[in-house]
């Protein structure tokens, strides 16, 4: 079972999602550079899966039976990072060295570099079918771990995530849990200016998906979320996270242009302020 | 001299003009319009650009589909994208059938910096080069951008235009003519002859003014059109000198360096070295620190050059 203590304790869960903030924006001035609105709209989620609801060991990131993680929206990198960190899975220093020369903190993630990060990511699109591949290979070995993929809502977009949606449907793989992190942002601007996506939660029910429609700000949502998915047969499930990208930062949020900017010392110093 | 300008930039600017003298021009993206600079035509020709969204196969189909109706569609994104994931549409689509579509990427090479791999494109020459029916161009900096970008709006077929992210020194003079097909020979040396594409031609410039210092003779030649490649020029400068060395900011397989070798190996047979990405993946890092640590420095094209002259 899971070495890091699993808690379904709103409180504590709460003031985690508060850490994980703090380090992102942290590490993000640090660099200098780096995805920003996008780390921080999925912080909960993510806080909830890392220290609440999935089976993971830090001390042995291949154990055979651990749930699985894969960020399909890579550039929230800093996120990823930041859960494995306090997680145990490397010091928290090495924070400090994202996108540096000779870093294992990629810009995006590097599977091959850090422990911890099932598979490299970055480029849009790709992580669900690679969910689905690790979803079918684990019900064939008789393990039941969960696999859990975030998405951002722009990268819907892409057409392999709707090959994915058929092929998770198709096979029944009622294992996978999918979470889309609805923040209504991309890079051109709002994702109903640039390509509509909505309704999001009828397509992945037509797509033969359960969905669950959330807020993924609400720790205790995200958990009954989690919990609804996992007993739910033959069918893989779609939770869609309402968010607001750059969430936790009055000045970050729902602006376009904090997609890709670090935040600057001086707003990092306010955003502090505003988080502690 | 002295003036730098990103690629990219130079492209929003001829865009926008060609879009003022040609109404049949329409502009593509898949949501990075702000970072490709096709934002610029955007604004003042909402009605002839059309973001697509995240979806670079789409892209390439829908910018197919709109050269059939006889537009002149410039397609853009990022170089990784747009060649990597849609590189069966533009194959079966635009190669096979030769279509008038404008294929500009940008964020190539390393020089995208901080993003890191998965961003930076080392192969999309190659995979571009490969394709029959294909035009590939290079251009080394702002000015030849605006040059390149007139003169494939004026040649009917496919074309891929590999840009930069960074800032590059200008290092064309202001006279310049563009022709696709055509190097451009800033000098030709007797000891060794680079030849060059992109952001590395301003580099090779400052290799060949220390390799003059130290007594050795290397000219530098732009081979801005990789396909079809310039043979004329490349024979010339093989004439001319025993060694030749080529130098590009992307992998040493598949693009400039191994055009050259593949002419010259058939064609003139002499001593060849490749400078450029060898066959390995980039990283995260500032764009300076990267040009050093793969070896694309000027120091590294003066040390390639000696080795090859054995001094
Ligand atoms: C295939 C691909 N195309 C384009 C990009 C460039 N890109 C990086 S993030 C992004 C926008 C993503 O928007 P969304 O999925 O909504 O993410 P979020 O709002 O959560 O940051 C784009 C277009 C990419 N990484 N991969
Ligand atoms: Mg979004």
């Amino acid at each position: 079972m899971s070495q890091v203590s699993a808690s379904n304790d709103i409180a504590f869960l709460r003031e985690q999602a508060k850490t994980v903030r703090i380090e992102i924006l942290k590490m993000l001035a640090e660099a200098g550079s780096g995805h920003t609105g996008g780390s921080l709209s999925a912080a909960d989620v993510a806080t909830v899966l890392y220290f609440s609801k999935m089976r993971h060991n830090p001390k042995d990131p291949a154990w055979k039976e651990r749930d699985r993680f894969i960020l399909s929206k890579g550039h929230a990198a800093p996120l990823l990072y930041t859960v494995l960190a306090l997680s145990g899975y490397f010091d928290r220093s090495l924070l400090n060295t994202l996108r540096k020369i000779g870093s294992p903190l990629q810009g995006h993630p590097c599977s091959k570099l850090l422990p911890g990060v099932e598979i490299s990511t970055g480029s849009l699109g790709q992580g669900l079918s690679i969910a689905n591949g690790i979803a079918m290979g684990l019900k064939m070995d008789g393990i039941n771990s969960r696999v859990y993929c975030i998405l951002g809502d722009g990268e819907t977009q892409e057409g392999q995530v709707w090959e994915a949606a058929m092929t998770a449907a198709h096979y029944r793989l009622d294992n996978v849990c999918a979470i889309i992190d609805n923040n209504g942002l991309q890079i051109d601007g709002h994702c109903c200016d640039v390509m509509a996506l909505e309704p999001i939660a009828e397509k992945w029910d037509a797509f033969g998906w359960h969905v669950i429609d959330i807020d993924g700000h609400d720790i205790k949502a995200i958990l009954g979320a989690f919990d609804e998915a996992e007993g739910i047969k033959g069918k893989p499930t779609m939770i869609v996270a309402r968010t607001v990208k750059g969430k936790g930062v009055s000045f970050f949020e729902g602006k376009v242009q904090y997609h890709g900017m670090a935040p600057t010392s001086e707003e990092l110093e306010r955003a502090l302020k505003e988080l502690e | 001299m002295g003036e730098r300008i990103a690629t990219r930039d130079a492209y929003g600017d001829a865009l926008l003009e060609l879009g003022k003298k040609r109404k049949e021009v329409v502009v593509l993206d898949a949501d990075l319009s702000g970072s490709t600079k096709t934002a610029k035509f955007a604004k003042v020709f909402p009605e002839r650009f059309y973001n697509i969204g995240i979806s670079e196969q789409d892209l390439i189909g829908t910018a197919s589909g709109l050269s059939l109706t006889g537009k002149l569609p410039f397609a853009s994104t990022f170089a990784v994208f747009e060649t990597g994931r849609a590189w069966e549409q533009i194959r079966q689509t635009i190669s096979y059938s030769s279509l008038n579509v404008k294929l500009v990427a940008t964020h190539s090479g390393i020089t995208v910096a901080e993003d890191g791999a998965s961003h930076q494109a080392i192969e999309d020459i190659a995979l571009m080069r490969v394709l029959p029916n294909m035009t590939v161009i290079v251009p080394a900096d702002g000015i030849e951008t605006k040059q390149v970008i007139e003169a494939i709006a004026d040649f009917y077929g496919p074309v891929y235009v590999r840009l930069g992210r960074s800032k590059v020194p200008v290092v064309m003079p202001d006279d310049y003519k563009f022709t696709i097909g055509k190097a451009y020979k800033f000098h030709i040396g007797k000891d060794a002859n680079i030849i060059a594409a992109g952001i590395m031609v301003s580099v090779s410039l400052d290799a060949m003014e220390m390799l003059k210092k130290e007594g050795i003779d290397a000219g530098v030649i732009n081979m801005p059109t990789v396909k079809p490649l310039d043979n004329d020029a490349v024979v010339e400068a093989a004439k001319a000198s025993g060694l030749i060395v080529t130098a590009e900011e992307h992998s040493v397989i598949g693009g400039l360096g191994g055009a050259v070798c593949e002419f010259l190996a058939e064609n003139y047979p002499v001593p060849i070295k490749r400078i450029g990405i060898k066959d390995t993946f980039g990283c995260s890092g500032p764009s300076d620190e990267l040009m050093k640590l793969y070896e694309l420095t000027a120091d590294d094209i003066v040390r390639t050059v000696k080795q090859g002259l054995k001094r």
